[in-house]
């Protein structure tokens, strides 16, 4: 979860991810950012986001996000 | 013959009134309906004196931005495109540069309006749009066009920190569009699917032959550009036909795989520019839709949208560039070597514009407008001006423009067009910030800053935020206690780059 988190705060050093739901709904996250993450997951985890797995459910929050993390590096 | 933009709605809407012209999936707009609200606009700013003046229009992108677009033309202003995701230090410096009489906003970008505290004239569409009509103003204004009337001016980056303002008048957008719907074969049945921000030049490919033909353009949603199965749902739901979408747009959709799962089985041209294509994802795309067209586009902003563009009718190997083909009808391209000479077959020279599609040049630069609107070397006998792109291109085997690198530290990023110095101008800007170079790692597609100063790396980035558009924030910060400097004491972009490899090496080992 940490890795996550401090991937994400690269992305944006001002929000507090832990404590933040609502990163699609609320506008913090935009399209360079999903990229970027998909590409850093990628590098950082070796795990393989596919198209179906990337909606706005699985990145709202850091959790949710990790949750698809693990949940894609188990299978 | 035609010499305003806004005959091609006055004969369409006749044609099919009641057909949509515009939408965003959720509101419509009927080419009646856009006919009729552009009026109005147009009889409400005439009587505000603005004729042959910039207008602002800073809307959401929404059917209405368009037709306030048209309502400025329907006043014999030239329009201003301006968005809530330019920040507002850009936005102020436009504003300085035109000192623009009037602005037109919606009731949602009404708050950021007031917060730039503009001195001119705020209007909102909403109001506006219902002003009865004035016939008579209306025609006197247009009986005393003519077609070398401005018609709108976009802004582009700016080495030196502030964007130029590009004036195009209504003779160049016509040429454009009369050439680019010849090569895409647009007609009545085409169905759009805008992808590109309405605040660049770019929107110009589906907005005029919209109204042209008779076609309807669907507005894509900006937060679908995060989701691709989403988006391709929306082509689906649509029935869109045709995309002019910037390079990384389309990967976005394939690069994930996308393809696999959801096909955007209507589309049957695929229109694509402002950046290189991978042929890997060009593969991934044909493979997908083997029946459609693939079209690669290439200009500059100064040449009124696109200049060159080649029908993909080849296989190529991974590593091969795709050409940019040959000029629109109606334009020329020169390729000009470091003497000004023409470029032999094979050798690299400047891609130089010849031709109606020129633009009039930046708002209120002469200076800069001189260093590259020029006249053309090879013409000894009369005045005829060229645009100098800075692109550097050779021709191939088969006589087709191949782009080749720039000449200077303007770059492409996710589609944008981005001056490097801009980005260093906007970083030195802050205080605590005493040098700064920016590099650009093509291959990974980030730009990398480099600087000086009291700052963690993260605060530098939040304070960015509030200057320099989202696209141009570095996606790599890096701290150095000095920078490299050249001989005559410039920063060192060369050092710099090293600088960036060595450590991407490092970190692989590491």
């Amino acid at each position: 979860m940490d890795e996550l988190i401090g991937i994400l705060e690269g992305l944006h050093p001002d929000v507090d991810f832990e404590h933040t739901a609502g990163l699609i709904d609320d506008g913090i996250l935009d399209s360079f950012d999903i990229i970027s993450l998909v590409a850093e997951i990628d590098n950082v985890f070796d795990v393989q986001i596919p198209a179906s797995e990337i909606v706005p459910e699985n990145f709202n929050s850091a959790q949710a996000l990790h949750d698809l993390v693990e949940r894609l590096s188990d299978s | 013959m035609r010499t305003n933009l806004l005959e091609y709605l006055e004969d369409t809407v006749r044609r099919v009134p009641e057909k949509i012209a515009y939408s965003n999936g959720q509101d419509d707009m009927t080419f009646a309906q856009v006919y009729r609200e552009s009026r109005a606009i147009g009889s409400f700013l005439q009587t505000k004196d603005v004729q042959r003046e910039p207008v602002v229009v800073f809307m959401n992108k929404h059917p209405r931005a368009i037709t306030a677009f048209l309502g400025v033309l329907y006043a014999g202003a030239a329009y201003v495109p301006i968005d809530e995701e330019m920040p507002r230090f850009r936005i102020r410096l436009i504003l300085d540069t035109l000192q623009p009489r009037a602005l037109i906003c919606d009731s949602q970008t009404e708050r950021a309006v007031t917060s730039l505290e503009f001195p001119g004239a705020v209007y909102t569409y909403e109001e506006i749009c219902l002003t009865p009509e004035a016939p008579a103003a209306l025609a006197a204004i247009r009986d005393g066009h003519i077609d070398t009337d401005p018609a709108y001016v976009v802004f582009t980056s700016g080495s030196t920190g502030v964007p130029k303002g590009v004036v195009a008048c209504h003779r160049s957008v016509l040429d454009y569009i009369e050439s680019f719907s010849e090569v895409l074969r647009l007609d009545a049945s085409t169905v759009f699917g805008m992808q590109v921000p309405l605040y660049f030049d770019a929107c110009l490919k589906e907005v005029y032959p919209t109204l042209k033909f008779g076609a309807t353009t669907y507005i894509i949603p900006k937060s679908l550009f995060m989701f691709p199965v989403k988006l391709v749902d929306f082509l689906n739901d649509h029935q869109v036909n045709t995309l002019c979408w910037v390079v990384s747009a389309l990967t976005m959709i394939s690069a994930f795989g996308t393809l696999d799962t959801v096909v955007p089985h209507t589309l049957r041209l695929i229109a694509f520019g402002s950046e290189v294509m991978p042929i890997k994802q060009l593969k991934c795309w044909r493979k997908a839709l083997p029946e459609a067209r693939f079209i690669n586009l290439y200009g500059p902003t100064e040449a009124t949208g696109m200049s060159c563009y080649y029908e993909v009718d080849r296989d190529f190997t991974d590593d091969e560039p795709i050409p940019i083909g040959r000029p629109f009808r109606n334009t020329a391209i020169l390729l000009l070597g470091p003497d000004n000479q023409p470029a032999r077959p094979g050798e690299t020279g400047e891609i130089c514009i010849r031709g109606t599609a020129l633009t009039m040049g930046y708002y209120k630069a002469f200076e800069k407008t001189a260093e590259v609107f020029v006249q053309n070397p090879l013409n000894k006998a009369y005045p005829e001006l060229i645009y100098r792109t800075g692109d550097l291109a050779r021709l191939n085997g088969r006589g087709e423009l191949v782009f080749v690198s720039r000449k200077d530290y303007q770059i492409k990023h996710m589609g944008h067009r981005i001056e490097l110095g801009e980005i260093e101008a906007g970083v030195n800007a802050l205080d605590a910030v005493r040098m700064a170079g920016c590099i650009y790692d093509a291959k990974e597609s980030k730009i990398v800053l480099f600087y000086v100063g009291d700052l963690e790396p993260g605060a530098l980035l939040t304070a960015l935020r509030d200057r320099l558009p989202r696209y141009m924030l570095p996606n790599q910060t890096e701290r150095l206690d000095q920078l490299p400097l050249t001989s005559n004491a410039k920063i060192d972009r060369v050092a710099l780059k090293m600088l960036h490899e060595q450590k991407k090496k490092e970190k692989q080992h590491g």
